[in-house]
């Protein structure tokens, strides 16, 4: 039989916080992935909504990737608000 | 009653492990925020790049490159793991149907139902390291990899429900903390997850045995007779003397493993001298004595042959356990079938739908 596919689990613990990706799991459809999800990850109330994704639907940058991939920000230190002086006795700025 | 244990993390009687927990949680969360190499240089050495982000206390991701033997030694350690909680749940599945009250057959059944909670978690923290699940259960089923020593005995009486929680959980706790601070970063967060659902698996151990030697003496008789039974095998699950211990150096190295068995062994000890006294129970070990001088108690080691016997298939239950875990997994097969046929036919429908 084939594998049961992959499916990756983010969990909202609160009103107000974003999802967090929290393990894997392996279900054979998107509902059963959720219900597994909820039965796996939230046995004590750790969250109020839940995620299912296929993970073969996820795609990632490559950590080891030769051409630096995070490499164009390096270098941009003026969209940091630090980068600007402010004169003395500027107030709410 | 047992979830409040895990809905306050800021309870103030969490400290101890516990709270070593949510310290290794708290590291965990700086280590990321502090200044982050991004990946290697075009030109750099990827193994000076691994010892280098080992070293700054920074995570490996699955995505990383890690030496070979790095990242077999992790599929070794987290699949021998994963099985050890799956097997698990069989010496104390065994009472669910006999708990005394309805109150503690609850407890029993949701302590179960973590055992295969933390079994999947290890699992898939086991998959970022590129093996399968199915090739997982195989080498179990197999016998090609192992599980804990400590589920090939026999749980006799109610009473080891408590000496399990107790001792057993306790020094699964022991080993596992520091693992919650592991350079593997699926792994360390898998373990910070089942480590704070241990302490309510000790603690309801703690409680039944407590319970039963403050009740009748006969009651107090099963509550012993349960601890000098598991207190032993308890010790072995350190594994053998540092001298004879094959993986520990280089797993220190990788900081996989942060204290050596015989240094874990030795916390496990003194911890339960005192949680021994209020229980009223004696720790079975006449040599048990506190040594001024290395500020520890000396105590008598388990015997590591027996250790050696039960880890390659001799102990009392071994074949029980690998049978009741094929049927189990044979009998389960119409249940993974249906499910992937009843998959397989609702995005049938939906294709139809959408043509």
């Amino acid at each position: 039989m084939e594998q049961t596919p992959l499916w990756e689990v983010f969990v909202r613990a609160r009103r107000g916080l974003s999802h967090t990706h929290v393990g894997s799991l392996h279900a054979p459809d998107a509902e059963l992935a959720l219900r597994n999800a909820r039965d796996l990850y939230t046995r004590r109330q750790e969250g109020v909504s839940i995620w299912v994704v296929p993970a073969g639907a996820i795609t990632a940058s490559s950590p080891d990737e030769k051409d630096a991939f995070f490499d164009p920000a390096a270098d941009k230190v003026y969209r940091h608000p630090t980068f600007y002086e402010v004169p003395d006795g500027v107030a709410h700025l | 009653m047992y979830g409040n244990d895990f809905s306050a993390p800021d309870d103030a009687t969490g400290g101890g492990l516990l709270g070593e927990v949510e310290a290794a949680e708290a590291e965990l969360r700086a280590a990321a925020a502090r200044q982050r190499r991004g990946g290697p240089a075009p030109d750099e050495d990827l193994a000076a790049y691994f010892t280098a982000v080992v070293d700054a206390e920074q995570k490996i991701e699955p995505r990383d490159w890690m030496p070979d033997a790095y990242r077999k030694t992790l599929i070794r350690q987290i699949a021998q793991h994963a099985h050890s909680e799956i097997i698990g749940m069989q010496p104390e599945g065994n009472w669910i149907s006999r708990a005394p009250s309805l109150k503690r057959k609850a407890i029993l059944l949701a302590k179960v139902q973590d055992e295969a909670g933390h079994g999947l978690y290890l699992y898939a923290a086991a998959e970022t390291l590129g093996i399968s699940r199915d090739e997982l259960v195989r080498l179990l089923l197999d016998g090609r990899q192992k599980y804990s020593s400590i589920f090939n005995y026999p749980t006799l009486t109610w009473a080891d429900m408590g000496a399990i929680g107790w001792l057993v959980d306790g020094a699964a706790i022991v080993n596992q903390v520091p693992l919650c601070r592991c350079s593997y970063g699926p792994y360390a967060r898998a373990m910070i997850r089942v480590c704070k659902e241990e302490s309510f698996h000790q603690r309801q151990g703690y409680e039944i045995l407590h319970t039963l030697s403050h009740g009748t003496p006969e009651q107090q008789a099963m509550a012993q007779d349960a601890v000098d039974r598991w207190w032993y095998p308890s010790l072995a699950m350190f594994g053998p003397p540092d001298g004879n211990s094959t993986h520990s150096a280089q797993s220190m190295a990788w900081k996989i493993k942060r204290f050596s068995n015989d240094d874990l062994r030795q916390r496990f000890v003194d911890m339960c001298v005192q949680q021994a006294e209020i229980l009223g129970l004696r720790i079975p070990d006449e040599d048990l004595r506190w040594n001024e001088e290395r500020q520890a108690y000396d105590y008598t080691q388990p015997d590591y042959d027996e250790l050696m016997r039960v880890i390659s298939g001799d102990g009392p239950c071994n074949r029980e356990r690998i049978a009741r875990r094929r049927a189990a997994h044979a009998e389960g097969a119409w249940v993974r079938e249906a499910a992937a046929a009843y998959a397989a036919k609702r995005a049938g429908q939906k294709e139809k739908v959408a043509a």
